[in-house]
């Protein structure tokens, strides 16, 4: 099936100098002793942190709401009658104490492609958040389903829980790696070109609008709560 | 065969939409590159890491290669092997006719631009889709990508107005980058939801894991990585990295250095097949095409570190002048001045590694500490050696010049007479403006695209013996 491969190998071997392949241990010496200087760990505080990924989220013009965890479905019910979505899915495993009441909602993990193609909106969780970066990461699993559910509707909104956030990527990194098989995304503002003219247009395939509900943060400010 | 860069560079500067279009994209995207690399106090700490992660997997390819042939292949992945492009397109024809395909869906790859697969694919019947808006726009117009990171750049909004009304047969259309844009999302919607299989490159390949990742900013890869149920990634064999916690450095890194976002849009993360999330199907094809004969040549191993951010060419003072169609290749600028004509073996190419002043704006910018002018230098001594072995180089007017000027500034002697002889020579082609603008016959070489000072009335050496003999 793959001719190519042993001779591939070969030129490589050939090519490095050596007849074989590096001894395991030899491999992981050399991994490990290679210089990594660069910062690996948070020096902000909580508050500054959830600031900051405040802050970064507005840069893509994603809009946050800070909220205590009883009223996280409230503030998801704002969110969605601004947009006006009719039709909303969440993913299996989203907690129903997050569910506002008076939509009408639907698991969505097992419709197809072009059902999700008339969804208004999504609701979902994630995995881990990275304040520097302004980004989400989510993996398929509870709470965060498929990816496709958060890639086709229009309007995505995510909770994202304070202890779900770090300051650094390689936080992230490192609070993933356990998962690193599943599919995993990261969500930094909604889908994005500058291919015409270098003028950022915001939405392109992907969600056109991602909010974040901030929820369990050392300061609550409702203010997306009481924009409406 | 495409026209050296000399004579392609000189077409392009006539072209002041052209050049307008490059000045300005390339401006945006360092200024917002430097912005966000200023941030980041341990910037320099992570272009060590980025360059030691890469030249150690180069010097141990072969390791990690199997490393992630067999862990994708675990987790459900088939993984090919292909030696040049003629084999990774047939791979990828023989998947496809399989299962009937007639239409495939692709993210922007670069790889693929380099094999030539559309054409391969169209030339059996199978329709390749570019999806990326910048190659979409590319493609519609039957055109080639400028840019690594923004291949459009050269097309302003109104002439890709007029090739969305002509090729995707809409009636009207307004000419913002919005509307624009909303019929790109509008015309590839369907095709997202009806395709039947995708390609993509990769930007990295995680040996330890078995998982590609891309990054991308439209969402467009993700429907392709996510909706088809076959996928085919093609990489080339250099994309590999060691863990999946390597990419703590790349991610921070590549972003930064691309398109000058401390994070771009979407990174997708996926290994081998997963259920009823995404492809049920999943090839990787891993390419060489020349890298391991590139890996093989230790100065210019380096080359291979690419994680083509295409930084060098947002700061090449040569490619921000003619963009990147000068260079005759899907890799432009100063990384495709070196990687272009080693991928080719030096047999095309060649006048590449001359398109520098060697400034070494390249390098500093390199988020891999890719040491460009030294690879340059390099592949120029190549270059000159390979064609001092031909009868034609060996007497050509280039070789026998370089060698009297080497035999010339050996001797003080030589150096000397040499300067009397250029002294009397001079003086019919010494301009008004105090330089020689032009020289006749076989030099007039070297004056094409620089002017040469007159040899002075005294030289150093005449003026340095009259003064010891004035003190004395």
């Amino acid at each position: 099936m793959t001719p190519a491969r042993e001779p591939i190998l070969t030129r490589i071997r050939t090519g490095l100098g050596r007849p074989g392949s590096s001894e395991p241990d030899t491999l992981a010496a050399g991994l490990s002793a290679l210089p990594r200087g660069y910062r690996t760990c948070a020096n902000l505080p909580a508050r500054l942190r959830e600031e900051l990924f405040i802050e970064r989220l507005r840069d893509y013009g994603v809009e946050v709401a800070t909220v205590p965890a009883s009223t996280v479905a409230g503030a998801a019910a704002v969110r969605l009658a601004a947009r006006q979505a009719r039709s909303i899915v969440f993913p299996a495993g989203f907690p129903a104490a997050w569910l506002p009441g008076e939509f009408n909602m639907l698991e969505g993990d097992l419709l197809r492609p072009e059902e999700l193609d008339r969804v208004d909106a999504v609701l979902t969780g994630c995995t881990v958040a990275i304040a520097e970066t302004g980004t989400i990461v989510l993996q398929t699993g509870p709470a965060q389903g498929p990816r496709r559910l958060s890639l086709i509707p229009d309007y995505h909104l995510c909770i994202v829980q304070a202890s779900q956030l770090v300051q650094t990527v390689p936080e992230a990194l490192e609070k993933l790696d356990p998962t690193a098989t599943l599919p995993t995304t990261f969500i930094s503002g909604p889908s994005a070109t500058s291919d015409i003219e270098m003028t950022r247009v915001r939405g392109v395939h992907g969600p056109r609008a991602l909010e974040v509900i901030l929820t369990g943060a050392q300061e609550e400010s409702p203010r997306l709560d009481e924009a409406v | 065969m495409t026209a050296s860069f000399p004579a392609a560079a000189r077409e392009l500067l006539r072209n002041a939409q052209l050049r307008r279009n490059v000045a300005h994209a390339t401006d945006v995207i360092r200024h917002k590159r430097d912005r966000v690399v200023e941030e980041r106090e341990d910037w320099q700490e992570l272009r060590d890491a980025g360059s030691a992660i890469r030249q150690h997997v180069l010097e141990n390819l072969d390791s990690y290669l199997l490393q992630f042939e067999e862990a994708c292949s675990a987790a459900g992945g088939q993984v090919h092997w292909a030696r040049d492009a003629a084999e990774a397109n047939r791979i990828a024809l023989a998947i496809l006719s399989s299962r009937e395909v007639r239409e495939v869906i692709k993210i922007k790859s670069m790889t693929t631009e380099e094999i030539g697969l559309n054409a391969a694919l169209e030339a059996r019947g199978i329709s390749a889709i570019e999806t990326d808006l910048a190659e979409l726009i590319v493609q519609l117009g039957h055109d080639v990508p400028s840019h690594i990171v923004v291949p459009a750049l050269h097309k302003n909004r109104q002439q890709i107005r007029e090739l969305f009304l002509r090729e995707m047969g809409l009636d009207q259309l307004g000419d913002t980058a919005e509307d624009l844009t909303a019929a790109a999302r509008a015309w590839l919607r369907r095709r997202f939801l009806t395709a039947r299989a995708a390609i993509s490159g990769a930007n990295f390949l995680i040996a330890e894991t078995g998982g590609v990742a891309i990054v991308e900013s439209e969402g467009n890869g993700r429907m392709c990585l996510t909706l088809p149920p076959l996928l085919i990634t093609i990489a080339g064999i250099e994309k590999v990295i060691p863990s999946f916690r390597d990419l703590e450095v790349f991610l921070q890194t590549l972003p930064r250095s691309a398109t000058g976002e401390r994070m771009n849009p979407y990174n997708s993360i996926w290994t081998g097949t997963t259920g009823a999330d995404g492809p049920q199907e999943f090839h990787v094809i891993l390419l060489d095409n020349g890298r391991s004969r590139i890996l093989a040549d230790s100065e210019s191993r380096q080359t291979l570190k690419c994680i083509r951010c295409g930084a060098c060419q947002n700061v090449c003072p040569v490619y921000r002048q003619t963009g990147g169609h000068a260079y005759g290749s899907v890799y432009g600028g100063p990384i495709g001045a070196i990687l272009t004509p080693q991928l080719h073996n030096l047999e095309q190419g060649a006048s590449l590694p001359y398109a520098s002043s060697l400034c070494g704006a390249c390098y500093e910018v390199c988020p891999v500490k890719i040491d460009i002018p030294e690879v340059l230098i390099h592949l120029r001594s190549e270059i000159v050696a390979r064609e001092q072995h031909t009868i034609g180089g060996m007497l050509g007017p280039w070789n026998l010049g370089m060698q009297a000027a080497a035999r010339i500034f050996a001797s003080g002697e030589r150096m000397e007479t040499a300067q009397k002889l250029g002294r009397a020579i001079q003086r019919p082609f010494a301009g008004t403006s105090g330089t020689i603008e032009s020289l006749p016959f076989l030099l007039s070489g070297w004056t094409q695209s620089r002017d040469l000072r007159p040899i002075p009335q005294e030289s150093f050496r005449a003026w340095w013996a009259r003064r010891g003999k004035e003190e004395s």
